[in-house]
């Protein structure tokens, strides 16, 4: 149905415009908001906004299956020398990931921001989060290194704006870290490219591939490689570079936590492959740079470290930051394997993890909305006064495990596969430890929410709304629903994985 | 000689470690946000340094000139530096809040203040 609508002669000045329209309607929406002025207007701009978006993320991701990748010139400056906008089925998937994550959690924000931000700084708030949505998917479409940085500062500067929103003082001194960590993994990226573009003389990701290989004194090469994954690594929050998240994700307002667990750290993790694997090349970085266990080592740890910190926390936001924290870890072990297998279940495990961390966190936000703490001993008792909003925990939880029928165990179980491959059974080992550590931070919070009693004295909570209920229902279904029915992310993931591999499509 | 042929590199880089040591030495909020500033400048200097071509002009096109400086890093820096504008513009608006809601801008007196009931 929706091959035949990209298809009518009707729509097709649209349909060749939609990698400019999928960055310029959330950029030109925000000052919009800000002109509007009213709170409630101020949402459903944003609304819109992000279900446009939406919207031509999946018209994208179909144009891309269908035809191949497109290559859009921005302004009618061909590439090299303009900036082209470059739409392949990774990024075409990540668009679909981050828009429907933006729309989803924008749907779930009015009662929630009401309540965790004063009136007069929501219209702001909206702005900001449009913004920042604008930065995101501007990072994943444009094929230009440079403009990658621009985007990049654009979604991190709001995103800095939006965590100092949150009601805990803490919320500052966590946005500010991130600030200063933040702005150094951002300038050491501009090094990168900065190195790139002085031996090459060329900033577009493609033909950098292409030039690359041609430089005779590789050297100031591998420092462009090194300044770039650095970079990345610490906007990605890959251990030991992710002492800013624990914080940050805790502190901010709810919809915040969820919005960025969902997005931020992925699109930074998918630059790394893009990086590594389009830019630099398999052979290049796995063969000559050996890069290969200074990825996989830090990944490791970081899968059974931070989750047992998690196993400690006492603030469950705290402990779903450092569940993500692992997460990333899985994802990066997955890219570094760098096989078919491996690739597959990092693309996988991108998607299945942002439906994982926004169910999570929008739970999490419903009930600090009711109990207005996310402190583990403020949960107690309430999975029977709060059934849907436990039962839509409790079923993300089970795929954040890799529990069978959910999407966690089909990236888990692929990834397993890949380390087989490899004969790492060390790694094989280490996968499955992080995932029963994930049995034990989950369990904390189902036994507090189902086995223990109410505090004395705390009178009964009612059930969260239905604005907010609805939006944590679709994405915790989505996580079953994507383990049950696993053919189209896992195609898109396979073939993403083969073309990233330069195996053909 | 050789050493010291990209002497402009040698320069970004020092000031690059300047900038990063601040950052990382000095637990005062205000002078964090300058050491960053300097880090980023450091970059600026990279960028602006590697366009200029010895004996090269201005890049206008004029009869008898043949060797032009390259703009385009020129362009590209000067789109980082207002992103660093903003950056320390934001900065230092969380630093006024953090004085608001804690009194100080010194790390380890925050981190203390925050520790009773967390």
């Amino acid at each position: 149905m929706i091959a035949e609508w990209l298809a009518m002669p009707a729509l097709a000045p649209v349909v060749t415009q939609l990698p400019a329209l999928q960055v310029v309607i959330p950029l030109l929406a925000a000052p919009l908001i800000i002109v509007v002025g009213h709170a409630r207007l101020a949402w459903a701009l944003a609304l819109l906004a992000a279900l446009a978006a939406f919207a031509c993320a999946i018209g994208l991701l179909f144009l891309v299956l269908a035809n191949g990748p497109i290559s859009y010139a921005l302004g009618g400056w061909a590439p090299p020398w303009g900036i082209e906008y470059r739409v392949d089925l990774i990024n075409a998937f990540m668009l679909l990931i981050v828009a429907g994550s933006g729309a989803i959690i924008l749907v779930y924000a009015p009662r929630s921001v009401d309540s965790e931000i004063a009136r007069p700084r929501q219209t702001m708030f909206y702005a900001l989060f449009t913004l920042c949505l604008t930065g995101l998917l501007g990072i994943l479409i444009t094929g230009d290194a440079f403009n990658v940085f621009v985007f990049l500062e654009i979604s991190s500067l709001s995103m800095y704006a939006l965590i100092a929103l949150g009601r805990d003082r803490r919320a500052l001194t966590a946005a500010f870290r991130y600030l200063v960590m933040g702005t150094i993994g951002a300038t050491f990226y501009l090094i990168g490219v900065g190195l790139m573009y002085i031996m090459t003389g060329t900033l577009n990701l493609a033909d950098l591939a292409e030039r690359l290989p041609m430089v005779t004194d590789p050297r100031p090469v591998y420092a462009a490689f090194g300044f770039l994954i650095v970079g990345l690594a610490l906007k990605a929050a890959l251990f030991p570079l992710h002492l800013w998240l624990p914080n940050a994700y805790a502190y901010a307002p709810s919809v915040v936590s969820a919005f960025v667990a969902a997005t931020a750290t992925k699109v930074s993790v998918y630059l790394i492959m893009r990086v590594i694997f389009t830019v630099f090349g398999r052979e290049e970085v796995f063969g000559d740079l050996a890069i290969g266990y200074g990825l996989l080592l830090p990944a490791a740890v970081a899968i059974v470290l931070a989750s047992l910190s998690a196993i400690f926390e006492q603030n469950v936001k705290r402990l779903l930051a450092y569940s993500s924290v692992a997460q990333i870890g899985y994802i990066v072990t997955g890219l570094t394997l760098a096989t078919t297998t491996g690739l597959t279940a990092a693309i996988l495990h991108l998607f299945n993890h942002a439906l994982m961390k926004g169910a999570l966190f929008c739970a999490l936000g419903a009930i600090v909305y009711r109990v207005g703490s996310a402190r583990l001993t403020s949960l107690a008792g309430l999975g029977w006064q709060m059934p849907y909003t436990s039962a839509a925990f409790v079923l993300t939880g089970l795929s954040l495990i890799g529990v069978p029928l959910t999407g966690g165990f089909v990236s888990k179980w692929y990834l397993v596969q890949a380390a087989i491959e490899y004969q790492m059974w060390w790694l094989v080992a280490t996968i499955l430890i992080g995932s029963l550590l994930s049995v034990v931070y989950v369990w904390r919070v189902v036994e507090v929410l189902y086995l223990q009693e109410p505090p004395a004295g705390r009178p009964p909570v009612q059930e969260a709304p239905l604005s907010l209920l609805l939006p944590t229902a679709v994405l915790a279904l989505a996580n079953v629903y994507f383990g049950v029915e696993t053919s189209m992310p896992l195609t898109v993931a396979s073939r993403g994985a083969l073309s990233l591999l330069g195996l053909g499509e | 000689m050789l050493l010291l042929s990209h002497y402009n590199y040698w320069i970004a880089f020092i000031l690059l470690l300047v900038g990063l040591y601040i950052v990382v030495s000095r637990g005062n909020l205000v002078k964090k946000l300058v050491g960053l500033n300097v880090f980023q400048a450091a970059v600026f200097l990279f960028y602006i340094s590697m366009g200029k071509i010895i004996g090269g002009t201005a890049p206008i096109a004029e009869p008898g000139f043949t060797v032009y400086s390259n703009p385009l890093p020129h362009v590209l820096i000067l789109t980082a530096i207002v992103v660093g504008v903003a950056t320390t513009a934001l900065g230092l608006a969380i630093v006024v809040r953090i004085n608001e809601a804690y009194g100080t801008i010194e790390e380890d007196e925050l981190d203390e203040r925050d520790e009773p009931g967390s």
